[in-house]
């Protein structure tokens, strides 16, 4: 999955409602046995993730989760089964691709910890361009797919 | 007009300063531009209207006595744009996307529909069907001529966008507008009746960039989304869409190299990428290529590199400094190592084509000659020369440089796009001519925005004050230099720049505003006598001067149209075939869409061969008429003689054991036409149709071709296979009639050798040598 927040280790992160946390300055020492170091890795990235995602958040994630389970069972079918009506897949293919870019966007958009990046664009702001820019996109895939 | 905007800015700057209400400037800056694109279009109709007016003629577009140009289509490839929107308007949009044309290319045929980029016949249609149903009833013509010279208004305008997007002056908008609108470069490509794809396209390049930047600053799907129609549009109308699909990615790339990712990049890229990519693909002649060649892999890539470095940046958030190292070392160098094994693999296993031939050459400039005659054979894919530049752009060219050196006095995203833009377009611009098109708006923003600042910084009236209310207890009232000011402050606060004295200030606007002058005689004079000849009618002088209109071509044309058989198949070297089915409406084998090498290295053999060889050739291409042109006679040097050699190199790509180029040049590796010519020259379909009768026109002796400047023999060429069948009046044009087979069996040779009155020689004698009979 691939949510992100940009240089949300340079000012501290406030949160939404329910948590609001800074940063935990994550010190843990482990370094010298790697198993030990990756696995406080994973559990670093899990907490933090429970910390300071806001629940409409996790549903956005869950739709892009999704998003990316359906894009990957294309491929595989493609890799497997053959890319014959190629237009098909490419148009279902992109069409995950480009929603999951674009629920992406409105996630980064939507995110307190982004709101300097995003002066002009509120959150009903960038609820509406993506009403807009999945309109073209599928738009396009139906004109597409054949 | 142009006089006017060009020194526009002082009264703006006067009125800025005075500070006038804030609408009277809108006003002034709407009219201001509105004025430029009055400029823009009425300097490119000088190839409609010079001189006189237009004489009125008739609906048909062959009126051979016009004394001035009229509105006609230019060139060569507006030929076949013309043709295709009139197939357009006659059958509706479903049947144009169908189109199968089978009066092109003769025996194979042509899909037209698929094959072509329909955003400039799809533009001209709407237009069309848009003024009918205001009940403007106009001529599709009409349209078709000055739909570039409209386009460049708003190319005018999208310039003064994409400019204001870069800077805070907005005078250095308007100036972009006006240097857009008049700039020879850009003028080249459309003046009234270059109905070519390049008319729309400049346009659309100019504000796709606009949407991208306006998307990049905002990190807004919305202007992602309008940058992804807009790409989508341009990539309908114009080929060179691939400069816009490496020219973002390689932005973006370079701003996440310079440490610059936000995820406002983020954002504006992935949406831009996902909705038009899917958008280009809707396009039939571009179908899958965004996935499968390589001009479009850089794209992809930045795409899915953006993902990786978004998640990367979300991670470094929820991790410490050493485990984030360790992270970003062992994740990304299995990703990248990865993705670059992926693309090494379907390269090689051929899902993804390598750089098509045409990008080759635009590294390797000798590449397409040695590979590729058929790119190289066209003029304007040929390297740029030195003066091209100061001819098509004037000051501006050394402007630019001072413009592009104010981009990194701020540095901020939108400018490295103006670097990154003009490191690009200069390249390209140098290696090909026709690529001067693509850094026309990028010298003409970066030029406008040096040229405001100096304007802005020399025309303010007033002399700087120091606004700093310490600063200004500190210095005396007499406006010297605020600069002996003491404290530590001094390094926080900017430095004040200004100028004092009025002298330098009348100076340098005054030798500005003579350049700005200047700029506008250069474009004019650049515009009006270089690029509104519409090469279909030749201008030239007369010993008195007066203007003389040789219209050959139009005169040979109307001859096929009104002479020949309905589908009688013309055989010409390509560059002729969209006129021929333009404007003579008939079949032809080759056109300018050169999709078929082997088929023009056929013509190519058949002008270059012997009769002997070329007849089957003809026969079995059903050939009715081959038309040459021939310069000779009136020193017009663009003739098929001087580009034979093309001809002979592309006919020995395919057939390299029939036809040798060595051949065609004398030992000293002369390229002659005249007595001292080499056999295989002399023996040529091309040299004897060139050549055929011509030595008639002149007394014994004295035959003098003036394009190669060389005495011809007195005795010319023989046809024996072809009868002339059409000569125009300067000899520009000749067609010939393809004979039958001979009645009674003959070959031609023969035939013709009778017809002269030559006896058959007999072989061998009927009787034996006579024996003296001894007894």
């Amino acid at each position: 999955m691939a949510p992100k927040k940009s240089q949300a280790n340079a000012a501290p992160v406030v949160t939404t409602g329910t948590t609001t946390t800074t940063v935990p300055a994550v010190s843990t020492p482990a370094k010298k046995p790697s198993s030990d170091a990756w696995s406080n890795v994973a559990s670093n990235i899990l907490s933090h993730y429970q910390k300071t995602t806001p629940q409409r958040t996790k549903l956005i994630d869950l739709f892009m989760a999704f998003l990316v389970l359906v894009g990957g069972l294309q491929f595989v079918y493609c890799v497997v089964a053959g890319n014959y009506p190629f237009n098909a897949f490419l148009s279902g293919f992109s069409a995950t691709v480009g929603q999951f870019v674009l629920t992406a966007s409105l996630r980064i958009q939507t995110t307190e910890a982004n709101k300097a990046d995003f002066p002009s664009v509120s959150p009903e702001r960038a609820f509406a361009d993506y009403v807009v820019g999945s309109l073209i996109l599928h738009f396009f895939c139906v004109n597409f797919i054949n | 007009m142009a006089v006017a905007t060009a020194s526009d800015p002082s009264p703006i700057q006067v009125l800025a300063d005075v500070g006038k209400s804030k609408s009277l400037r809108t006003l002034l800056r709407v009219l201001i531009l509105c004025f430029i694109a009055g400029a823009a279009v009425s300097s490119r109709l000088f190839s409609v209207i010079r001189r006189s007016s237009p004489i009125a003629h008739s609906k048909r577009r062959m009126v051979l006595t016009a004394a001035c140009f009229e509105s006609i289509i230019h060139e060569f490839d507006p030929w076949f744009n013309f043709r295709a929107t009139k197939y357009l308007i006659a059958n509706g949009f479903y049947d144009f996307w169908d189109w199968f044309d089978d009066r092109t290319w003769h025996p194979l045929g042509r899909v037209t529909g698929g094959t072509l980029y329909p955003g400039l016949m799809v533009t001209s249609g709407a237009i069309y069907h848009a003024l009918r149903a205001l009940t403007i009833p106009v001529d599709i013509r009409n349209i078709c001529v000055l739909l570039a010279p409209a386009f460049s208004g708003l190319t005018a305008f999208a310039a003064y966008l994409l400019t204001n997007e870069m800077t805070t002056n907005t005078s250095a908008g308007l100036l972009a507008a006006a240097f857009m609108g008049i700039t020879p470069g850009y003028i080249s490509r459309s003046v009234a009746g270059s109905y070519d794809n390049e008319a729309i396209a400049i346009f659309l390049l100019v504000f796709t960039f606009y949407l991208w930047i306006k998307a990049l600053k905002l990190g807004s799907v919305l202007w992602g989304a309008l940058c992804a129609l807009f790409y989508g549009y341009m990539v309908a109308s114009w080929g060179g869409y691939a400069f816009i699909t490496c020219l973002v990615p390689l932005h973006a790339f370079v701003l996440i190299c310079m440490g610059r990712y936000s995820t406002r990049l983020y954002v504006s890229y992935t949406t831009w990428y996902a909705l038009g990519t899917l958008a280009s693909m809707q396009i039939p002649f571009v179908g899958f290529l965004p996935v499968r060649t390589s001009e479009h892999m850089p794209a992809l890539g930045i795409f899915g590199f953006l993902q990786l470095v978004a998640f990367i940046y979300y991670i470094r958030s929820a991790l410490s400094g050493a485990q984030f190292k360790a992270f970003l070392f062992v994740g990304l160098g299995a990703v990248f190592g990865l993705a670059l094994l992926a693309l090494v693999a379907m390269t090689s296993a051929g899902y993804i084509a390598p750089w098509s031939g045409r990008f080759y050459s635009l590294w390797d400039t000798g590449y397409a000659k040695i590979h590729i005659p058929i790119i190289a054979s066209v003029s304007e894919h040929q390297p740029t020369a030195w003066p091209a530049f100061f001819f098509d752009l004037n000051m501006l060219i050394w402007l630019f440089p001072a413009g592009v050196y104010l981009c990194f006095q701020d540095l901020k995203d939108e400018h490295v796009f103006v670097v990154v833009y003009a490191l690009f377009g200069s390249y390209f611009a140098g290696v090909m001519v026709r690529l001067m098109l693509t850094l026309t708006p990028i010298v003409c923003v970066a030029a406008a925005m040096a040229s405001s600042q100096l304007l802005s910084t020399f025309l303010s009236v007033k002399s700087p004050k120091v606004k700093d209310p310490e600063q200004e207890d500190a210095t005396d009232s007499s406006s010297k230099k605020a600069k002996q000011n003491t404290g530590s402050l001094r390094s926080a606060n900017s430095p004040y720049v200004g100028v004092y004295s009025f002298l330098s200030k009348g100076l340098v606007s005054g030798i500005m505003t003579i350049y700005l002058l200047l700029f506008v005689l250069h474009c004019t004079w650049v515009t009006s006598n270089a690029y509104s000849s519409p090469s279909v009618v030749l201008a030239s002088r007369m010993p008195d001067g007066s203007q003389h209109i040789i219209d050959d071509y139009r005169e040979a044309y109307q001859w096929l149209r009104q002479n020949t058989k309905e589908d009688a198949k013309i055989m010409s070297w390509w560059d002729y075939g969209y006129q021929i089915g333009g404007m003579a409406d008939r079949p032809t084998l080759v056109d300018n869409n050169t999709w078929n090498n082997t088929h023009i290295a056929t013509v190519g053999k058949a002008m270059s061969s012997s009769e002997e060889v070329s007849y089957p050739i003809m026969r079995q291409h059903e050939v009715d008429y081959v038309l040459v042109v021939f310069g000779g006679l009136l020193g017009y040097s663009g003739d098929d003689i001087n580009k034979f050699l093309w001809m002979v190199r592309i006919a020995e790509g395919i057939w390299p054991d029939e036809v040798s180029e060595r051949k065609f040049f004398t030992p000293r590796g002369e390229y002659r036409v005249d007595g001292d010519a080499t056999e295989t020259m002399k023996n040529s379909l091309m040299y004897k149709m060139s050549y055929y009768n011509y030595h008639t026109m002149f007394p014994p002796g004295q035959a003098q071709d003036r394009v190669r400047g060389v005495r011809l023999p007195d005795t010319g060429p023989v046809l024996n296979t072809l009868d002339e069948a059409f000569t125009s009046e300067n000899w520009i044009i000749r067609i010939y009639k393809v004979k039958d087979l001979d009645n009674v069996g003959r070959d031609h040779a023969a035939a013709a050798s009778f017809e002269r009155g030559h006896k058959k020689k007999k072989a061998t004698k009927k009787r034996g040598p006579r024996a003296l009979r001894v007894e």
